[in-house]
């Protein structure tokens, strides 16, 4: 069993993570290529205002909880399990040194009993999302398979990590290899579900912003 | 496949472009756009949710857009899109969405869904599945010149009576005037009083304006059904007038799609920038108003707000002119709860109001507004629209709430500073 995770955690360290890492960079490369080379119309009407910031401007005003809302239950877990995801892949002492030896750039860890906590915070804000998502009527009914499989690749990493931390459950080796599989698995699937958001929901804000902006409204 | 679905599906593919295809890719299913959307608060039916309205065209997307879609689709692990689907998403696609864009304000990831389901309406037209009511009133915008069947006859008989109530000359084919003036079909027929305070305005501002014979109708059912080609043949009705009279400018009248059609999709439709202004009359009132050319007599004195119509202030941008005008002529205005850019749809706009199938729905939807203006205790609605205010009144009645409906300008004109003021006895 000891030899079996000892195998598994070199398949991980080693090919896995690269077939994960191409996969990652050239899928990520051929959906950005299949979505944005669609495109756009000209738009041939005199703006109002220049157009100018206001795309730049909605990348970030999205961000801003709109008070209205009746939707505070997905604003506060999404904004928490966002913010620990963060935290806890680039702040957590052992995650800078691996991204150092791989690309040369570290910054400044958190203190570990934070990341610790970020973690477990993250944890239970998922919980949050899953619940909201199996309860509310709205969230329930648009969503499909997809919904629940990237929620449970979200949440693999930092469980198995967590647990990996802890010692908890399984030996060490075990575990590290199941949280650098989790990652792995979580890389291959970004580019290709709802987890793209990573990147597409950038260009969206800003073509929404754009848009609203030449018409001179501040979205 | 039947043509029309051929047709539909071909169109559906036009509508795909990078913006739409983001949009798609960065949804997360949050739902959050079901709480920017009155057919859903209203209703509590979690169908009208606005990013399930495109579901039909996000497959299609991704069935043929993306690798994972086409493997799927290879394997027969994806239906394609069907016409029984599409009739099932004819409801959702016209008659529960107005086109307000209040989810597009809201969505975190930024998708401007009411961009996408007016590109969607392209492809439900095309095979087919666009509501009756719209299918008539666009084929009267081609065979008549405008949606509710208004013949030149009849604007020359609404100007004759107006031009004997205000003492003033109408306008029609100036060459030369500064301002080609459109009108919408609900202001001829049932508000015609409308044409005669355009005039009394010019007339006090001193501003050179006329009417064209072969250009009156603003209203573009091409817009809300989704017909691009006759959008554009309506656009350039407009746009062939106003270079032939050489005019400074085209005032778009109180109606909210005809302003959002000629103002933003015009030149994208016909293909090139205009060789002149397009002001929504608001505008033009407004600018009126800061130039000192806008002299009241009197105020307006009982409760009143404004209802900001989505074409005009959140997807036109006409914020601050409502406002200002009001300001001028009323002494108590109370701003609804939500008001400018994030104000909530009369629900009877993109075309809702003219298919009779979504009354029911529409009537439904209406109390969010009521209550919006019930909060207010305005007696009092304006508004800068003439479908807005033919819907409000028609729920207004429905709900017996005693409130009544002002057009904006009418009220400025009411108030004006009479030029030869009568010799008292």
């Amino acid at each position: 069993m000891n030899m079996t995770s000892i195998a598994l955690l070199a398949w991980v360290r080693g090919p896995g993570f690269h077939i994960a890492l191409a996969i990652f960079c050239l899928g990520l490369v051929w959906r950005l290529i299949e979505i944005y080379s669609l495109g756009r119309d000209p738009h041939l009407a005199a703006p109002r205002h220049r157009a100018g910031a206001s795309g730049w401007w909605t990348i970030l005003r999205r961000s801003r909880p709109s008070a209205e809302h009746e939707s505070m239950v997905s604003y506060l877990s999404g904004y928490t399990f966002h913010i620990g995801l963060i935290l806890t892949f680039f702040f957590f002492a052992p995650h800078i040194e691996l991204l150092r030896r791989a690309t040369g750039f570290a910054w400044p860890a958190l203190p570990t009993p934070l990341v610790d906590a970020a973690a477990a915070i993250t944890v239970v804000a998922l919980g949050v999302m899953l619940t909201s998502r199996l309860l509310d009527p709205v969230k329930r009914f648009l969503s499909v398979t997809e919904d629940y499989l990237t929620w449970a690749l979200t949440l693999a990493p930092v469980v198995t990590g967590y647990l990996c931390f802890h010692h908890l459950g399984f030996s060490y080796t075990t575990l590290l290899a199941l949280h650098l599989a989790s990652v792995e698995v979580l890389m291959v699937c970004m580019p290709f579900t709802k987890l793209i958001h990573f990147v597409t929901l950038f260009p969206s804000r800003w073509m929404n912003g754009d848009h609203f902006g030449r018409t001179g409204v501040a979205s | 496949m039947s043509a029309s679905l051929e047709r539909g599906l071909d169109r559906f593919r036009e509508a795909l472009d990078a913006d739409t295809a983001s949009f798609f890719a960065t949804c997360v299913r949050c739902g959050m756009c079901a709480e920017a959307c009155l057919f859903y608060t209203e209703t509590k039916e979690p169908k009208y949710t606005p990013i399930h309205k495109l579901q039909p065209l996000k497959r299609l997307w991704w069935r043929e857009y993306t690798l994972l879609g086409r493997i799927a689709a290879a394997v027969g692990l994806s239906k394609p899109v069907t016409d029984a689907e599409l009739s099932a998403w004819s409801e959702l696609v016209y008659d529960s969405c107005t086109l307000c864009g209040r989810c597009s304000l809201i969505c975190p990831v930024g998708n401007d869904i009411t961009y996408m389901i007016r590109r969607m309406r392209d492809g439900m037209a095309a095979a087919g599945h666009a509501p009756p009511g719209l299918v008539g009133a666009t084929r009267r915008a081609i065979e008549l010149g405008s949606p509710m069947g208004v013949t030149l006859a009849t604007l020359q008989a609404q100007i004759r009576h107006q031009e004997e109530a205000t003492g003033i000359p109408i306008p029609m084919d100036v060459q030369g005037a500064e301002y080609l003036v459109l009108l919408s079909s609900m202001e001829i027929v049932n508000n015609a009083e409308v044409i005669g305070a355009v005039a009394r305005i010019f007339h006090q501002a001193g501003i050179t304006w006329t009417l064209a014979s072969d250009a009156f109708e603003a209203t573009n059912s091409g817009i809300q059904i989704g017909v691009s080609e006759l959008a554009k043949e309506i656009v350039l009705r407009t746009v062939t007038a106003a270079e032939r009279l050489g005019v400074r400018a085209v005032v778009s009248p109180e109606c909210g799609h005809a302003y959002m059609a000629l103002r933003w999709e015009g030149p994208d439709l016909i293909g090139r920038p205009y060789r002149f202004e397009v002001l929504h009359i608001l505008e033009l009132l407004d600018r009126l108003r800061a130039a000192g050319k806008l002299k009241l007599a009197s105020t307006f004195d009982l409760p009143i707000t404004f209802h900001d119509p989505c074409q005009i202030v959140r997807r036109g941008g006409v914020i601050d002119a409502p406002r200002n005008l009001l300001n001028l002529v009323a002494t108590d205005v109370r701003e609804m709860h939500d008001h400018g850019v994030y104000n909530w749809c009369c629900g009877g706009g993109g075309g809702v109001s003219a298919s009779g199938r979504a009354e029911e729905l529409r009537l439904t939807a209406f109390n969010k507004k009521r209550g919006q203006i019930e909060a207010t205790g305005a007696k009092v609605v304006a508004t800068a629209c003439a479908n807005c205010r033919m819907v409000m009144e028609e729920a207004i009645d429905h709900y017996q709430m005693g409130v009544e409906l002002k057009g904006l300008t009418e009220l400025i004109a009411d108030h004006l500073e009479q030029e030869t003021p009568e010799v008292a006895a």
